[in-house]
């Protein structure tokens, strides 16, 4: 796949504060990739340093191929061949058509190019009723709406979406995801997506990177991300709900076996030190009223249950086995094991998913 | 004392807008209502300090209400004067020239001080920064003399600017691009400083947003930035037309010739005596009531201030 926004060890500081630094990024053309991390982490400082909205203190950046550092004379029309949606929805007082309109006027499209684009554009969020209306009374996820087709409009090869939906009802945006997935695989949309949202950014990227503290910490698909994360910050962040302290035993058949408070596991992982933490997603532990067969998983052994959270539509099952382990199951399957505090219940959880990082 | 009416002048143009504000939030929605509240709730409590400040607020008011009034039942009790002076093409000439050569000012203001505004509103915090704007606000500190001293030694034919500038037949003593000059001078920080804080409060968020769409700099300023200041810049311009116009010591020095309005008065005071000086003065200040009447009516047919962000 060809880069189509390359950056290299970029740094950006906001007077003595540094926000990013050595960043490494590269984004493939036709790809969706999200970048997630907590708030504050520089996601949306980055992606306003590669639509050249703010110049980075240091670092090499192209994009389309061309070195944006050497060539700051032609930010403009390479920002005309990108787009960018903000967190808050930003309407101009003025009607729906005059704001779709804004990107088209300032390329100087002629009034029947820029009249037949708006309407096709407001045709596809859906708010063609509202054309004539003055922008700032539409309700918050319809001024996201205009502005999203205010960007549209102009046919970004790269699309910026800066937390587009955060403060957005569920079905805007579904409407926003719903359209930027169709023009990706129709039109071969480039896009960039920062997110909070975990699931957001599962559901719609090709490939994750994790941003913590100003850098980039990790990238690739989003099962890597999620289910083998680098370091302890991001396998939190990833909420990964088992860290546990453990020491390397011995290897065997290709497994790790790692002990942790007296408890001995199988892992799948190969062994980066000798004193590691495990990580396991809550969701991959099962939780069972009988021994299970051993086809189920690598690692099985009796627990008590400590703790019972209900979060709907799951239940957090805490389970005392040596250490303690965080279980994820659906409401359903609690209520039909009858799960209380002080049960003896068994467990299994499969030697791939218990991932090992260097403590 | 010949320095007194322009200041006065400036005092009265804050007060009004200040009154208003309060009036306009204290009064609206019933007076009538209020009142009858107030009197089934009389005597119960007074708020002491309140009425105290009102009392003192009113002996500063007072002085403005005593001094008009003194100079009004004067002035109305003899008409014909008034009306005679009022309708002579000296005073009518000066009050034009003033008015003309104010606007002129603001003009240039408009052109060099929106610029300057806009660079001051989003330059990041520097020594540099903090220089420029103390440069920005020298003439506010100084006495107007001053100001005018330094305009003259600037403007003169002998000055580093006036000695070029009249070799190009630019004359600034003792004519009407001295006076300009002056006012521009005096009137400066009032219109950048208002211009600044109007460019302040419109969001780097707006301004990125029309970036992103693919809007130049200028383009940007143009379409958001400009269009979101509008009612600053007016309100900027007319506190920077007020204070050139009602400029004495500054203009004086460089432009004593042609008369405006305050070197009018003086001149009438020193030469013809106290009754011609206040029918000038009285006709001065109808005319600049009216006019900044109509300007701040204006005022509410502009701006595009409710903006979302």
């Amino acid at each position: 796949m060809m880069a189509i926004i390359e950056a290299h060890d970029i740094t950006k500081f906001y007077g003595n504060l540094r926000v990013l630094h050595d960043v490494d990024l590269s984004v493939g053309k036709g790809e969706i990739l999200a970048l997630i991390g907590p708030s504050g982490s520089g996601k949306s400082t980055l992606l306003r340093v590669l639509d050249l909205i703010e110049p980075a203190n240091g670092g090499e950046i192209s994009v389309f191929g061309i070195d944006v550092v050497q060539e700051r004379g032609r930010w403009l029309d390479l920002r005309r061949r990108m787009g960018m949606l903000f967190q808050r929805p930003i309407v101009f007082n003025a009607s729906v058509y005059d704001n779709v309109a804004m990107g088209l006027r300032y390329r100087g499209a002629s009034g029947e190019d820029i009249e037949r684009k708006v309407k096709e554009a407001l045709e596809a969020v859906g708010l063609s009723r509202y054309i004539k209306s003055k922008a700032t009374d539409l309700s918050g996820g319809e001024q996201q709406r205009v502005a999203l087709s205010r960007v549209l409009v102009t046919d970004p090869e790269i699309l910026f979406l800066d937390e587009p939906t955060a403060n957005l009802d569920p079905t805007s945006t579904a409407t926003i995801e719903r359209i930027v997935t169709g023009l990706n695989r129709e039109a071969g949309m480039t896009v960039l997506i920062s997110t909070h949202d975990l699931s957001q950014g599962q559901r719609l990227a090709h490939r994750i990177a994790v941003m913590i503290d100003g850098t980039i910490a990790q990238t690739g698909p989003s099962r890597e991300v999620f289910r083998e994360p680098k370091d302890r910050r991001i396998a939190r962040f990833v909420g990964a709900e088992n860290i546990i302290p453990a020491r390397v035993v011995s290897r065997s058949n290709g497994f790790t076996i790692v002990e942790a408070h007296g408890r001995q596991m199988l892992s799948a992982t190969p062994p980066p030190a000798e004193e590691v933490e495990m990580v396991a997603r809550g969701e991959d532990i099962s939780l069972h009223r009988r021994e299970p067969e051993h086809e189920e998983a690598e690692n099985r052994f009796p627990a008590t249950v400590t703790r019972i959270e209900p979060t709907a539509p799951f239940v957090n099952v805490t389970v005392h086995c040596g250490c303690d382990l965080v279980a994820l199951v659906t409401a359903r399957r609690a209520e039909a094991l009858g799960l209380r505090e002080g049960m003896e219940v068994w467990v299994s959880l499969q030697a791939k998913a218990v991932h090992l990082i260097r403590r | 004392m010949p320095i007194a009416p322009p200041s006065r002048e400036e005092h009265g143009l804050h007060t009004d807008m200040k009154t208003r504000v309060i009036s306009g939030d204290l009064l609206r929605g019933g007076r009538e209502a209020s009142l009858t509240r107030w009197k089934k709730h009389r005597g119960r409590y007074v708020d002491w300090c309140i009425v105290g400040f009102c009392i003192m607020g009113a002996a500063l008011v007072g002085i403005t209400v005593l001094a008009l009034a003194s100079m009004a039942t004067a002035e109305l009790g003899n008409p014909a004067h008034l009306l005679e002076v009022a309708l002579s093409s000296e005073v009518i000439h000066s009050i034009l020239l003033t008015f003309a050569a104010g606007a002129n000012a603001v003009l240039l203001l408009a052109l060099f001080g929106t610029p300057l505004a806009y660079v001051l509103a989003r330059a990041h915090p520097s020594r540099f920064k903090g220089v420029v704007e103390s440069i920005v606000d020298i003439p506010l500190i100084l006495p107007h003399t001053v100001a005018g001293l330094l305009v003259y030694l600037l403007f003169m034919r002998r000055g580093w600017l006036g000695a070029p500038l009249s070799g190009i037949g630019l004359a600034f003593e003792d004519a009407y691009p001295g006076t300009v000059v002056a006012m521009l001078f005096v009137a400066s920080p009032f219109y950048v400083n208002t211009m600044r804080e109007g460019f302040e409060k419109v969001p780097v968020h707006l301004e990125n947003v029309a970036r992103t769409l693919g809007a130049g700099t200028f383009t940007t300023f143009r379409t958001v930035t400009l269009p979101l200041s509008l009612r600053h810049m007016y309100n900027g311009a007319i506190f920077a037309w007020g204070r050139a116009i009602g400029e004495f010591a500054g203009v004086i020095m460089i432009a004593y010739y042609p008369f405006i309005i305050s070197t009018l008065i003086y001149y009438s005071f020193t030469t013809d005596g106290i009754q011609t000086s206040r029918s000038i003065a009285f006709t001065v200040i109808l005319v600049s009531l009216g006019v900044f009447y109509l300007l701040r009516r204006m005022t509410r047919c502009l701006g595009r201030h409710d903006d979302r962000v």
